[in-house]
């Protein structure tokens, strides 16, 4: 196996790294692929809780990096699905604890065991935020539909062609439609204008994202959620398979749509 | 709201459209990374420099940066009146006397 290596990153934070991050980990392991997620916030570690797998932790990346423990020690497999690992942070370090050239090797060594590596980035333009990109062979950048988000977002696409690493794909996460529809929202079309760059997929705005992170059970395992088919889909892009980007519907009640048929 | 709004005629932009115009406008001095006080200081090393070989009405020097995908274009539209150091042939009128581009790319 040759592993496919994929840093999620944003600028800002609070737009869903982490949330991308485990959904698209999860997708892809239900999809049959032999996948790794990798927490590189050092001090500020996430991915764990919000996969579920904070129980677990013995070992973590500065540990490996510094080589108090061999790699797979630190690995924690998923409970739900077998071919699915989880390399989490250190909380108690920075991200000065780890360096680039030190992230590169750790992938090279994870590259022949597995199909797809995940690399959840730090918020930030800073250490953190090269250590996550430095082996990266695709990066994925998560936008909100905002103003600040978008901005930020473009600093790292200016970032990421500097850096030669390709041209990174682009996530916009929590869109509401029922905003868009009433202009109260950034569209899809808007903030592909803007940082023309190409679209991977659309995650809508979902309360079901809250309520299985409450739970540790991302999303991308419920079936029904809008959110989770949203995951799901960008996890078959990923592999390569030819997945319409979908407009999202909107969720009304008949309320809603009464106030709609006044608005016109 | 937009109901209201239609029944007394108001037709304020939308915030959608506010956004939009906000980003394009702070995401071109993003990516040029370029102060206005600077911008003034190409333009007047520009009018300077066109000068020797032209004379142009540098009241009307027109610098603007423009995009289009993740390329951004300076443009500079100077009226040119009339040569300076070859008195043979009478031009007038504006001319787009000089295009350049600037690659954009965050700070690189």
């Amino acid at each position: 196996m040759r592993a496919t290596i994929v840093t999620i990153t944003s600028g800002k934070g609070g737009v869903g790294k982490t949330t991308v991050t485990a959904n698209l980990s999860i997708a892809l392991a239900m999809l049959g692929q032999r996948v790794i997620a990798i927490d590189t916030d050092i001090g500020l570690r996430n991915l764990d809780v919000v996969m579920g797998l904070e129980n677990r932790i013995v070992y973590d990346l500065v540990d490996v990096v510094e080589g108090r423990c061999r790699l797979r020690q630190a690995l924690i497999r998923d409970k739900r699905l077998s071919e699915l690992f989880l390399l989490p942070a250190a909380q108690t370090r920075d991200k000065s604890a780890v360096n680039p050239e030190q992230m590169i090797r750790l992938c090279d060594q994870l590259r022949p065991e597995f199909d797809f590596v995940f690399i959840d980035s730090p918020a930030g333009i800073e250490q953190g935020y090269r250590n996550a990109v430095a082996p990266s062979d695709r990066v994925l950048i998560v936008t909100t539909p905002e103003v600040s988000a978008v901005r930020d977002a473009d600093r790292i696409v200016g970032l990421v062609e500097a850096g030669e690493k390709g041209p990174p794909k682009l996530i916009i996460n929590r869109l509401n439609p029922a905003m868009v529809r009433r202009e109260e929202m950034l569209s899809t079309a808007d903030v592909v204008e803007i940082l023309a760059i190409d679209l991977i997929g659309v995650v809508p705005e979902d309360p079901a994202v809250i309520v299985s992170t409450n739970r540790g059970s991302p999303v991308a395992l419920d079936g029904k959620s809008p959110s989770g088919q949203a995951f799901r889909n960008i996890a078959g892009r990923l592999m390569g398979k030819d997945i319409p980007i979908m407009p999202i519907k909107e969720s009304a009640n008949a309320l809603e749509r009464l106030s709609r048929f006044l608005r016109g | 709201m937009r109901f209201l709004d239609r029944l007394f005629g108001r037709n304020e932009p939308t915030s959608r459209q506010v956004a939009k115009d906000r980003l394009q406008l702070v995401l071109v001095h993003d990516r040029i990374n370029i102060s206005p006080a600077m911008l003034d200081t190409l333009k007047a090393e520009m009018i300077k420099v066109i000068s020797k070989y032209v004379e142009i009405d540098p009241e009307g020097v027109e610098v603007t940066f423009s995009q289009s995908k993740r390329q951004s274009r300076l443009t500079a539209d100077i009226p040119v009146v009339g040569p300076v150091k070859r008195p043979t042939r009478k031009s007038s009128g504006r001319a787009k006397a000089v295009r350049s581009q600037a690659e954009a790319g965050g700070d690189g």
